[in-house]
């Protein structure tokens, strides 16, 4: 179980100087942020690069910040980074509720966010997370710099539309002001299991919502429909139903190793309802507290 | 390629390669032995090693990464024999084969550490990374709440604290 295949080992001290890396080596660079995935895809002979580069070594990259308006989570910000983040808790509280979730300690204390949107695994909880959120992705290359939405972000399992020589600098999340939120993960027991499906829910000032998917399709998805069903309407019984049972529409679950389809798409349902509940109630200043297991 | 960490308070100069594991680094280099290689994924923290205060998967990193860190392993706590923490584990038979065991004690020295007085819902997320095959985990928890401080306040003061 160690690494067979030989590759060099960069930790460039500035952005400058990892895009210079990445330049000259194209396809053969894969960057290192906390390693959680890239480690095990290199044991595991999965990618093969001719260098990998470790970001570590660039200052500022680590930083969660706001910029006037908008909230900055850098490319080596750790889950637990963003769970103990006074601002995170405050402004994005939906997305410390995840954070608290994924995986273990060992593995939050390393990995970050940005690697798990570079990783793509459709399972990945910080996609939906974004995606309700309205994230984007700072995209950085020898060439220039570009803003990517993250519903644009993702092309497929493990693909996204970074290319070769590009960099991601972070995330960027508008303040989404005054809100509510839920983020709802089925897992095969509690402690570190990957989603077997989850269902995030978030409801903005004047009745807008915003609703995504994860493990329930190639990639993070957000539910158009639902979202539009919902739009501008009070939440009554009636409407949750009504929202329920658009919730086959939005999805397309498999059957894999960690759960059955229908067993995926049953739970769907249940969790759609506990998610639309929660975020209303808790925009409203009540609910249960967030992290508080809704499943 | 050349690094230096600090590993149990002992300063290290090393000559590695790039794909050299930290977990081999340490136990087939220094060997410092109680970090297991168990999954080999991240899964069971049987190789967790403390860098900086902070426990991760030694089998996840590379050695390279940990050039110029400060790395524990569970030998670092018992000096002067068993601490306290490892004392109350004796005391409460939580180990069998004790495979999971170095993993365990460094991920609850994280939280009490972080967290001096974990409510038992803390204990279980502290260790939950940490697989254990032998026990079912009651008596570790019990053990770990041995050794931690009261909670300062009863309930009714929790009530309104934040997360």
């Amino acid at each position: 179980m160690a690494i067979a295949h030989p590759f060099l080992y960069e930790k460039p001290g500035t952005v400058k100087q990892a895009l210079q890396l990445l330049a000259q080596h194209g396809a053969g660079a894969r960057v290192l942020a906390g390693g959680t995935d890239l480690v095990g895809q290199l044991v595991d002979g999965l990618v093969r690069p001719e260098i990998v580069v470790d970001l570590k070594g660039v200052p500022d990259l680590q930083e969660i910040r706001m910029e006037k308006d908008v909230i900055h989570i850098g490319a080596l910000a750790t889950f637990t980074d963003i769970m103990e983040s006074p601002l995170i808790r405050k402004k994005l509280p939906v997305m410390a509720e995840m954070t608290e979730w994924v995986a273990s300690r060992g593995v939050r204390n390393r990995g970050t966010m940005v690697g798990n949107i570079c990783s793509a695994v459709p399972c990945c909880d910080s996609g939906p997370i974004l995606l309700v959120y309205g994230g984007k992705v700072l995209v950085k290359s020898a060439r220039g710099q570009r803003a990517v939405p993250i519903a644009q972000w993702f092309t497929g399992p493990r693909r996204t539309v970074l290319a070769p020589g590009e960099l991601v600098l972070g995330v960027r999340v508008p303040d989404p002001g005054k809100h509510g939120g839920a983020f709802v993960k089925m897992r095969r027991y509690k402690g570190e299991d990957l989603a077997q499906a989850s269902v995030t829910a978030l409801l903005l000032a004047g009745n807008q919502w915003r609703i995504a998917f994860g493990s329930v399709a190639p990639t993070p998805i957000a539910g158009k429909r639902v979202e539009k069903l919902l739009h501008g309407k009070r939440l009554t019984p009636a409407l949750v139903e009504e929202a329920v049972a658009l919730t086959d529409q939005e999805t397309a679950p498999i059957t894999d190793i960690r759960s059955t389809r229908e067993y995926r798409a049953h739970m769907l349902r249940v969790m759609m309802r506990r998610a639309l509940e929660a975020a209303a109630s808790r925009k409203a200043g009540r609910g249960p507290a967030y992290g508080t297991e809704l499943i | 390629m050349k690094i230096q960490f600090t590993l149990n308070g002992t300063p290290h100069d090393l000559e590695v390669e790039p794909s050299d594991l930290l977990i081999d680094v340490v136990r087939d280099r220094l060997g410092i032995k109680s970090p297991k290689r168990g999954c080999g994924k991240g899964d069971c923290g049987a190789c967790t090693v403390l860098m900086n205060g902070r426990s991760i998967r030694s089998c996840l990193v590379l050695a390279a990464e940990a050039d110029g860190q400060d790395l524990a392993t569970v030998e670092s706590l018992s000096a002067n024999g068993p601490n306290d923490l490892q004392q109350a584990l004796i005391r409460r038979n939580a180990f069998q084969c004790g495979y999971c065991a170095p993993g365990v004690i460094l991920a609850a020295t994280e939280l009490l550490a972080r967290q001096p007085h974990p409510s038992e819902e803390e204990i279980r997320e502290a260790i939950a990374g940490n697989l254990c095959r032998c026990t079912g985990y009651e008596a570790i928890i019990d053990a770990v709440r041995d050794v931690a401080k009261p909670t300062r306040k009863p309930a009714r003061a929790r009530k309104g604290a934040k997360r």
